[in-house]
């Protein structure tokens, strides 16, 4: 029931959403001054950057549940996670670079948050890589999993010593004196409605996967009992 | 627990092996990021504090990479878990001897950097001790954690250095920053943050890997 509602809603539903998205993006938002048409890129870069985060919390809260509780749907839900999160974590990446070049000059800077963000992207590269080059059983999900832990802890004490080293990149959403530009209401709705759109796909996106692997573990188990080469312990997802 | 850390000493001094490949590595990654400067150039002495942090590391994950071989290889690691030990004392005894492997290579490493890079030796040059001691205590404690997990998955000798050297960043800014305090003769109390830093980093992967260690080498 649950299923295939979430079926036949989240495909419309972040669809639609994306598209008026996309639509009050280039053509309702105000272009804003002394910035320049670049600045749309803004509003897809914020939502996904917040996602990004939060796909990888969910990465390391799955984790923590799935070492505790050892049920296989935790495992699903943090390797369907990392892999939505890494793909919203190089659009961040690059989407930040498209918009240093003409306000920076430079493609890359070593900036805190780049800097983080970076390596946030090589340590979840890296539990992927993990996922996919441990052989049998619980092993490869137990292994990711403590990665997935670990890497969350990490980011912090990561965070703080990059911030230390050095930093330039704009603190748009903290609000500095006077506000930071986002004044303008229809900047705020537009922002708003895309932050909605990047979750709703991210939802729609680790449903799919989440389904796929599940799938994929039943075909599995099914094949093992036909070929009767005992239990399923070699569930790859 | 005292038992296990002279377990692994015994072996290592029957073979040497890891040793012996620790300090060649370091050796040469000294050497090697040692012609990448002009020996004349400023820039040269700016750089020492990296080249001497990123010798510590890479030597130090080729050593943590042997840490487990031997276990796996002859299925030793069946007959530690069969010990009446916790799992978490097994990994802490891991962590000791591989800790205690990284320190003595630097008992030669760092008298060879001195001897390349001929930074200034003034009191100062303890905190380069200091940041060595919490840096390695650091590495140690993830390295083996993830020496462990590698050391059972396809691409074993890559994997390591790909799980590990993006976690280690935070040692390895603190490690490098510390050193370049201390060589440039300013006082410890200046980069306070930066050990703190670097014992929260210590604390943070010894507690978790001392907990999660069991999950590891479970079958």
């Amino acid at each position: 029931m649950l299923r295939r509602t979430a079926d036949n809603v989240l495909p419309p539903l972040a669809g639609v959403t994306v598209a008026v998205a996309i639509y009050m993006v280039f053509l309702y938002a105000p272009t804003a001054r002394g910035e320049g048409d670049v600045q749309r890129i803004f509003y897809f870069h914020v939502p996904l950057a917040v996602l990004t985060f939060v796909a990888f919390g969910i990465v390391a809260v799955a984790s923590a549940m799935f070492l505790w509780r050892g049920s296989r749907g935790w495992d699903r839900l943090a390797h369907a996670s990392a892999e939505v999160g890494m793909v919203f974590c190089t659009l961040v990446l690059f989407t930040g670079m498209m918009w240093a070049r003409p306000r920076w000059n430079v493609w890359w800077t070593w900036d805190a948050r780049l800097t983080t963000t970076l390596i946030l992207w090589l340590i979840y590269a890296a539990y992927l890589m993990l996922r996919g080059s441990v052989g049998v059983g619980d092993q490869g999900a137990r292994y990711a999993a403590i990665l997935g832990i670990v890497g969350a802890l990490d980011i912090p004490i990561i965070n703080r010593s990059v911030y230390w080293w050095r930093t330039i990149h704009p603190a748009v959403l903290t609000m500095r004196e006077g506000g930071s530009g986002l004044i303008d209401p229809q900047m705020q709705a537009t922002l708003s409605v895309s932050f909605v759109a990047v979750a709703l796909l991210y939802v729609w996106l680790v449903w799919l996967r989440y389904e796929s692997m599940r799938l994929h573990d039943r075909v599995e188990a099914v094949r093992r009992r036909v070929l009767d080469i005992g239990p399923p312990a070699a569930a790859t997802h | 627990m005292l038992a296990l850390i002279r377990k692994e000493l015994q072996l290592e001094w029957r073979t040497r092996e890891t040793m012996a490949s620790l300090l060649l590595l370091g050796l040469l990654t000294l050497l090697v990021l040692s012609f990448a400067f002009d020996p004349t150039s400023a820039i040269r002495a700016e750089a020492a504090p990296g080249v001497l942090w990123t010798a510590v590391i890479f030597a130090g994950v080729l050593g943590l990479n042997r840490s487990f071989v031997s276990e796996r290889d002859n299925d030793c690691l069946q007959g530690l878990l069969l010990c009446p030990v916790d799992r978490g004392t097994i990994y802490l005894a891991k962590t000791a001897a591989n800790f205690l492997f990284m320190l003595a290579a630097q008992v030669v490493l760092v008298p060879l950097f001195v001897f390349f890079f001929n930074p200034s030796l003034s009191p100062q040059f303890s905190g380069v001790i200091v940041s060595l001691f919490l840096g390695l205590l650091g590495l140690a404690a993830a390295g083996t954690l993830f020496a462990a997990i590698s050391v059972r998955t396809r691409a074993r000798e890559v994997m390591l250095p790909l799980l590990l050297l993006p976690l280690v960043v935070p040692v390895f800014i603190a490690g490098v920053k510390v050193t370049t305090r201390a060589l440039a003769a300013r006082p410890l109390a200046e980069v306070a943050h930066w050990i703190h830093l670097m014992i929260g980093f210590d604390v943070v992967f010894l507690v978790v890997g001392w907990l999660v260690f069991e999950y590891v080498v479970e079958e």
